[in-house]
């Protein structure tokens, strides 16, 4: 967000402890930082869950298999920050890429077409194809004003599971392809039921790489080039950002992860239908990237973790209480249906109320709590002032 | 982009006199129509204007505000679709009506009601809407509306989805569908004399509204520069909200349109209508009132035309390929733009 957002939160006052020491060693050491940070929260997880309450919805099996299934939300999450948070670009089509990596796969790696190539380098191979589709979809029409964009996204997202639904003869419709080879490291096969454990740390070497490259992207002159055009794409391109090309890198980025998820999903689930990629998830993983903050990489992987578990576990528990709680009008309800309606109202809520998401990115903190943005916030934004 | 247009010197020419006067993408359409009246055949013809018309009604309204706020007004298609649905609940709850009406009073009497209820309806939502999610963030990062935007229009679905179910649902199709006549030995419904009729009064009367009347004026100001027109004593909040209030009018009568032709409405219709309007919008040149409409019936032809030759399937998918390459190769829309100078 601009400068132009008046936002009274409190002003932080850091200690000057063993917090500014740690937050001072996790500044510069931004990758060390990220692989203590996620294998704490992964090893965690799995325990926790052997605790109550959770250790009574179900085993601990099927919650490591869920949370493998987060981590392709919190990769998908982390690849639209890049667009929607860091350069401003709203991407409403952003589960487009992510069909087109898993279906790189699945054609790849299938009985459907007969071939066996193996997962590793099919993992960069689809999310270079994903990447291909965001340039070739990026380079016309990010010339255009930012809102087109949506727009255009919108529509690819809807013309990418149609064309797979349609094209019945070379990816079997609706039914999908099946029969996804298994990814294998030597001679072991990952087991598809049973052990979730090799998917799921497959997952958060996913998610550590991904993270680090992001933040080593965010530091660099491209991710500054990003903030700069987020915040102001006309004076961003006085001072010398090529804005075309850099909004296209933002966009083959995004997609690039976007794709990876993708050929992780299709290995995971081991089939693949266009249903998996329809609008729904565009927009799930856009709420997941808005709730925990745009523009924090952090922010947007913890975002997409707790909104992921709430679809699925907590709606999930919520009717299942009810039900057996017996309460007169909470037990007809059924929680799941009302998903999309929460997601919705808390779009609104948070744009209105607080714009900087959950958990904010300190760049955009600093920048509003400095004394003279502060100043600067009072005249407004100059390209969206009216006289009220 | 249309100032490079403007500033082209005419040559002695018919060609170049035609782009100047700016009536080539007019004869363009009017080539078009002519074409299609053979390509599909009278009864598809007159379908094709049936659904072109609705997409136009809906398309003025996203036209209308992108050239005010220059905010695409992503859940005015579900306001469209919550226009369908109040239709119905004036016509089942309000009125009573099962089946198609009798006689031609009653059939005049309800859709009289049905029409003013449901544009009041929404037109009033569509104005909380601006009130309460737009306006806060007039002055915000463009992100911030868009955002919104599509919190509301997933509100919307969701509220729909909820009190009337997933699956479609059958309204009351008040002309009867059998009614034709037959005019020049070609038979034609009813239905679609009166939805191309009522279609083509609200256009006339909004284009009227915009160029004759004193509000008009003030919207137009508004769009082509919101600080000088407050500086000259327009009330620019008020602009705002009677851009709404007229826009989302238009959606209600297409969604009272929708279930008239159609039958059957659901909750996702406001999703899928919204975009091809919204490209029929862009087509037209956003801000430009008469290229919406234009636009609204080249996207009926298009997906009539689709679903003739057995294309169904891919109609959506053209449409947004329509979109995507006017974008690209002409961001301006086939026939530039009126209110304000944009994009």
């Amino acid at each position: 967000m601009s400068a132009g957002q008046s936002l009274p939160a409190p002003v932080e006052l850091r200690g000057s402890g063993i917090r500014s020491r740690l937050s001072d060693f996790s500044d510069r050491h931004r990758s060390i930082s990220v692989l203590v940070g996620v294998g704490a929260v992964a090893a965690a997880l799995p325990l926790i869950v052997l605790l109550p309450p959770f250790s009574g919805f179900s085993g601990q099996t099927v919650w490591v298999d869920g949370f493998t299934i987060a981590g392709i939300f919190i990769l998908l999450a982390l690849g639209l920050n890049i667009v929607v948070g860091m350069s401003g670009l709203l991407d409403l089509g952003y589960a487009a890429f992510f069909a087109i990596g898993a279906y790189t796969y699945a054609f790849a790696a299938s009985p459907f077409y007969g071939n066996e190539f193996p997962f590793w380098p099919m993992l960069l191979v689809g999310a270079a194809m994903a990447a291909i589709f965001g340039i070739m979809l990026g380079a016309p029409t990010l010339r255009l004003r930012g809102d087109y964009l949506a727009i255009v996204t919108l529509g690819f997202g809807e013309i990418v599971p149609i064309t797979i639904l349609n094209l019945s003869q070379y990816t079997d419709g609706p039914n999908g392809i099946g029969g996804i080879d298994a990814p294998t490291i030597a001679d072991f096969t990952f087991p598809t039921t049973g052990n979730p454990w090799p998917y799921y740390l497959t997952m958060v070497g996913l998610i550590v790489i991904s993270m680090i490259l992001i933040y080593r992207l965010q530091n660099s002159r491209l991710g500054r080039s990003w903030m700069a055009i987020r915040e102001d794409e006309l004076a961003a391109a006085a001072n010398g950002i090529n804005t075309v090309t850099t909004k296209l890198l933002a966009f083959a980025l995004g997609a690039t992860t976007a794709g990876l998820a993708g050929v992780f999903l299709a290995a995971k689930l081991q089939t693949v239908t266009p249903n998996l990629f329809r609008f729904d998830v565009s927009f799930t993983v856009l709420a997941m990237v808005v709730l925990g903050g745009m523009g924090n990489i952090w922010g947007v992987a913890v975002g997409a973790f707790i909104v992921f578990m709430i679809q699925s576990v907590l709606l999930k528990q919520l009717n299942l209480f009810f039900d057996n709680v017996q309460i007169p009008i909470l037990s007809e309800i059924d929680f799941l249906q009302y998903q999309f309606l929460l997601y919705g109202i808390a779009l609104v809520a948070m744009m209105l109320l607080r714009p900087e998401g959950l958990f904010p990115s300190q760049r955009r903190k600093r920048e509003l709590h400095t004394e003279e943005d502060a100043e600067f916030g009072e005249l407004g934004d100059p390209m969206g002032a009216s006289p009220e | 982009m249309a100032s490079m247009a403007v500033g082209a010197t005419a040559r002695p020419n018919v060609l170049a006199a035609l782009r100047h006067s700016g009536a080539s993408p007019y004869l363009f359409i009017v080539a078009l129509a002519v074409a299609m009246y053979f390509v599909l055949g009278p009864r598809q013809f007159v379908n094709a204007l049936t659904i072109g018309a609705i997409y136009a009604l809906v398309a003025l309204g996203y036209t209308m505000v992108y050239g005010i706020i220059e905010l695409i007004n992503f859940a005015h298609g579900d306001v469209f679709m919550v226009g369908s649905f109040v239709s119905l609940f004036v016509l089942t709850n309000v009125l009573g009506q099962e089946g198609s009406a009798s006689d031609l009073g009653g059939i005049v009497f309800e859709l009289a009601i049905t029409f003013a209820l449901t544009m009041v309806i929404v037109g009033i939502l569509g104005v909380l809407i601006e009130r309460f999610a737009y306006r806060p963030l007039r002055n915000a990062p463009r992100l911030a509306p868009l955002i919104t935007a599509i919190g509301i229009s997933f509100i919307l679905q969701n509220l729909v989805q909820i009190i009337y179910g997933p699956s479609p649902v059958n309204t009351p199709q008040v002309i009867s569908p059998t009614a034709r006549v037959d005019i020049a030995g070609v038979s034609i419904g009813w239905v679609n004399i009166f939805i191309i009729a009522t279609a083509i009064v609200l256009m006339v009367g909004l284009q009227l509204f915009v160029s004759r009347t004193k509000m008009g004026r003030a919207m137009r100001s508004t769009a082509s520069d919101r600080e000088a027109a407050a500086l000259m004593g327009v009330d620019i909040n008020r602009t705002i909200a009677l851009t709404f209030l007229i826009g989302s009018a238009l959606a209600g009568a297409a969604g009272v349109v929708q279930g008239l032709y159609f039958g059957n409405i659901q909750f996702v219709i406001g999703f899928q209508s919204g975009l091809k309007a919204f490209t029929a919008a862009v087509l037209g040149g956003i801000g430009n009132l008469a290229g919406a409409a234009i636009g609204g019936f080249f996207i009926g032809f298009v997906e009539v035309t689709a679903a003739n030759f057995g294309y169904f399937v891919w109609a959506q998918a053209a449409v947004f390929m329509i979109l995507i390459v006017t974008l690209v190769f002409r961001p301006a829309g086939l026939f530039g733009q009126q209110l304000g100078e944009r994009a």
